[in-house]
């Protein structure tokens, strides 16, 4: 640390050497790790991108008019960009600013709901397989390597096929090719602290094998399975992005970035911008999420 | 001096240890290959029954009477128990049999074989594109660490890995073909050298360079370019990350100080020494991104209009020709698991270290 803290302030507070409580050494702890990840740039910038989508999305119906969105004035056509239109308009005569915006919710909707199922599926499979090992660890494994060998979007494009288009079948489809890292991870995780004292204290003090998993070793592999997780929304979303391109994810009129990019291409010779925007916007919003996982594993591993 | 029988077991020794391990990894890569292969067609299988389409409904028609559709439908062997039906199933596509395709009406074998050239041209350029740039890019990156050189790599690599690629495709289309006039446009070639070549191997470059049709060649390689760049491109972001990190572990060894120490070149002892070493891992990386690239296919072949496996797939999904589908999906998956098991396999031959295991 550059200057010493003043004594009595919250940031001495944080970065005392002998916290007095549990509390304060988990604060300090992360307090140090977001002063160690401040000082990377590059990393300040993904999380400004994703802040920057977040705030997009919950705040879009005050950015923007929400009926401008789906709102088709074909005497505006396919307009450059100016004030009233900063993107221009598609070739329905929607404006493109206010489709890339309320985009955002449909791109983080997708990002958060194939978080939410790949991250538990993930510790379902890997933390038994590495906490009994043995025949439940072969077993589980196996069945991990064996979607782990699939390729993905070819996977997720037949499920889409099968379950038909739509958000919800998209995550499904990605979800289901996208939890065998996960499971590998967890199971990593929990083999190097299987034979911890303080496991076997606790298996000692006759903790049940659910209560070891969930409130002893879960919370030691969360930090590990957040960051892959933030590295792998990126592809998650150039994933969502390409099966929205094939006409698999959000169906019109729905401002989904994928599918906007789709629409574009039959004027792209004349108008360029009507698929070069969004386009721009998934290529932002992905780079944004590479840059803040690359920040966070850094800086995780600079603590260790 | 040592007798002529002791130095042929001497040297046949190694020789037999390396017959003995490639033997163990081919069962054990076999083995897995086996299950693998068996989990696919369970999803695939999975998906052909989850749909919702009734595929009796199809044959027959709303109007058949209830008799026309309980035979159609055990005439299909619908009304078998679930794994009866799979293990017919499992037997099929072993014997190369997806059905027939509902728009071409060919069995989708035939189609498969018929596309997947195109697709296997355009890879196979773009992984030439990815290892011929990526690795020289990652070495330099490693050997320039922190320096400019790495920040511009590194930021190119990730650029790759937050690329769209139908979009970049899009705008390189807009860019090199629309505006400059560098290459050519979509398709693989201009229609007035369509039909001159007769298809051997599939893939028009080469096809035309066994006719000795140069023209016909020179018009296939600008279609292809700017596709298998695009392609490239990624794989080589893949390419030139992988074998940063791995070069940056092997110049922390010292056998590196101890060459350098011995008066080598330092030149020698990163491209020779240490990349000799790298290679071994890249082989993995290389079989895996071959695999990504067949799939980002699907989307650059979408853009390009390239008549391969991607396309036909597309096509396929949007006329409801599930065979179809789930025909190229076994392909691609099948080719996945045959590049898993090849660089498990040429591991042990590039590194002796994995023959003792």
């Amino acid at each position: 640390m550059a200057t010493a803290p003043v004594p009595g302030t919250a940031r001495a507070w944080l970065l005392s050497p002998a916290p007095a409580s549990r509390r304060q050494a988990r604060f300090g702890r992360w307090y140090r790790a977001w002063l160690g990840f401040r000082r990377n740039p590059l990393a300040m910038s993904g999380l400004a991108i994703v802040a920057l989508l977040v705030l997009m999305a919950v705040f879009a119906p005050l950015i923007v008019d929400p009926q401008s969105a789906t709102l088709q004035v074909l005497q505006d056509r396919l307009q450059p960009a100016s004030w009233q239109h900063p993107f221009g308009t598609d070739e329905l005569g929607r404006d493109i600013f206010a489709r890339v915006v309320f985009g955002s919710r449909i791109t983080l909707t997708i990002v958060v709901m194939v978080g939410v199922i790949v991250v538990p599926v993930g510790l379902a499979i890997g933390l038994p397989a590495g906490y009994f090992g043995g025949v439940v660890d072969t077993v589980l494994m196996r069945i991990t390597d064996i979607f782990l060998a699939f390729p993905r979007l070819v996977l997720a494009l037949a499920f889409a096929a099968a379950l038909g288009p739509g958000i919800e079948n998209a995550v499904i489809a990605i979800a289901l090719t996208a939890w065998p890292p996960y499971a590998r991870l967890a199971r990593a995780e929990t083999l190097t602290c299987r034979r911890a004292e303080f496991i076997q204290a606790a298996e000692l003090q006759g903790a049940s094998h659910l209560r070891i998993i969930a409130t002893q070793i879960v919370p030691l592999c969360l930090p590990s399975v957040i960051i892959r997780l933030t590295l792998d929304m990126a592809g998650i979303i150039l994933t969502a992005a390409g099966l929205g391109f094939l006409g698999l994810g959000a169906q019109p009129p729905a401002p989904e970035w994928g599918a906007m990019v789709s629409s574009g291409r039959q004027v792209l010779l004349d108008q360029w911008w009507v698929a070069t925007i969004p386009g721009l916007a998934i290529f932002i919003v992905s780079l944004g999420f590479n840059l803040l996982g690359d920040g966070l594993r850094d800086a995780s591993d600079s603590r260790s | 001096m040592t007798s002529p029988t002791a130095q042929g077991a001497a040297s046949a020794a190694p020789a037999w240890g390396l017959a003995r391990s490639l033997a163990n990894r081919t069962t054990r890569s076999l083995l897995s290959v086996a299950l693998t292969f068996l989990g696919l067609t369970c999803v695939t299988f999975f998906i052909g029954r989850v749909i919702p389409i009734d595929p009796v409904l199809a044959i027959v028609g709303d109007k058949a009477s209830a008799e026309t559709y309980a035979r159609v439908r055990a005439e299909i062997g619908l009304d078998l128990p679930i794994p009866v039906q799979y293990w017919r199933y499992l037997v099929k596509v072993v014997h190369g049999d997806f059905g027939n395709s509902v728009i071409t009406s060919r069995p989708v074998l035939h189609d498969l074989l018929q596309v997947f050239p195109a697709t296997l041209e355009l890879a196979l350029l773009a992984l030439l594109i990815g290892v011929v740039a990526g690795v020289p890019m990652g070495v330099l990156a490693a050997t320039h660490r922190g320096r400019w050189q790495d920040q511009v790599i590194r930021f190119l690599s990730l650029l790759g890995y937050s690329m769209p690629v139908f979009w970049l495709g899009l705008i390189g289309l807009l860019l090199f073909y629309a505006r400059l006039g560098w290459v050519e446009g979509p398709g693989r070639l201009d229609v007035a050298f369509d039909d001159i070549v007769a298809p051997i191997i599939g893939m028009i470059t080469i096809d035309s360079l066994l006719a000795g049709e140069y023209e016909v060649f020179w018009n296939a390689f600008w279609h292809l370019l700017l596709p298998a760049s695009i392609l490239g491109y990624l794989s080589l972001a893949y390419v030139a990350r992988m074998t940063r990190s791995f070069m940056l572990a092997q110049l922390r060894q010292e056998y590196v100080l101890a060459a350098l120490a011995k008066g080598l070149s330092p030149w020698r002892v990163v491209w020779v020494h240490a990349l000799g070493n790298v290679w071994v891992q890249l082989v993995t990386v290389i079989a895996l991104t071959f695999g990504s690239l067949l799939e980002g296919a699907v989307l650059t072949e979408t853009v390009f209009a390239w008549p391969g496996l991607g396309l036909y797939m597309k096509n396929s999904l949007f006329n409801a020709d599930l065979n179809a589908v789930l025909g190229a999906t076994v392909l691609v998956g099948v080719v996945y698991i045959g590049l898993n098991m090849i660089s498990d396999l040429i591991y042990p031959l590039v590194d002796p270290r994995a023959r003792d295991q």
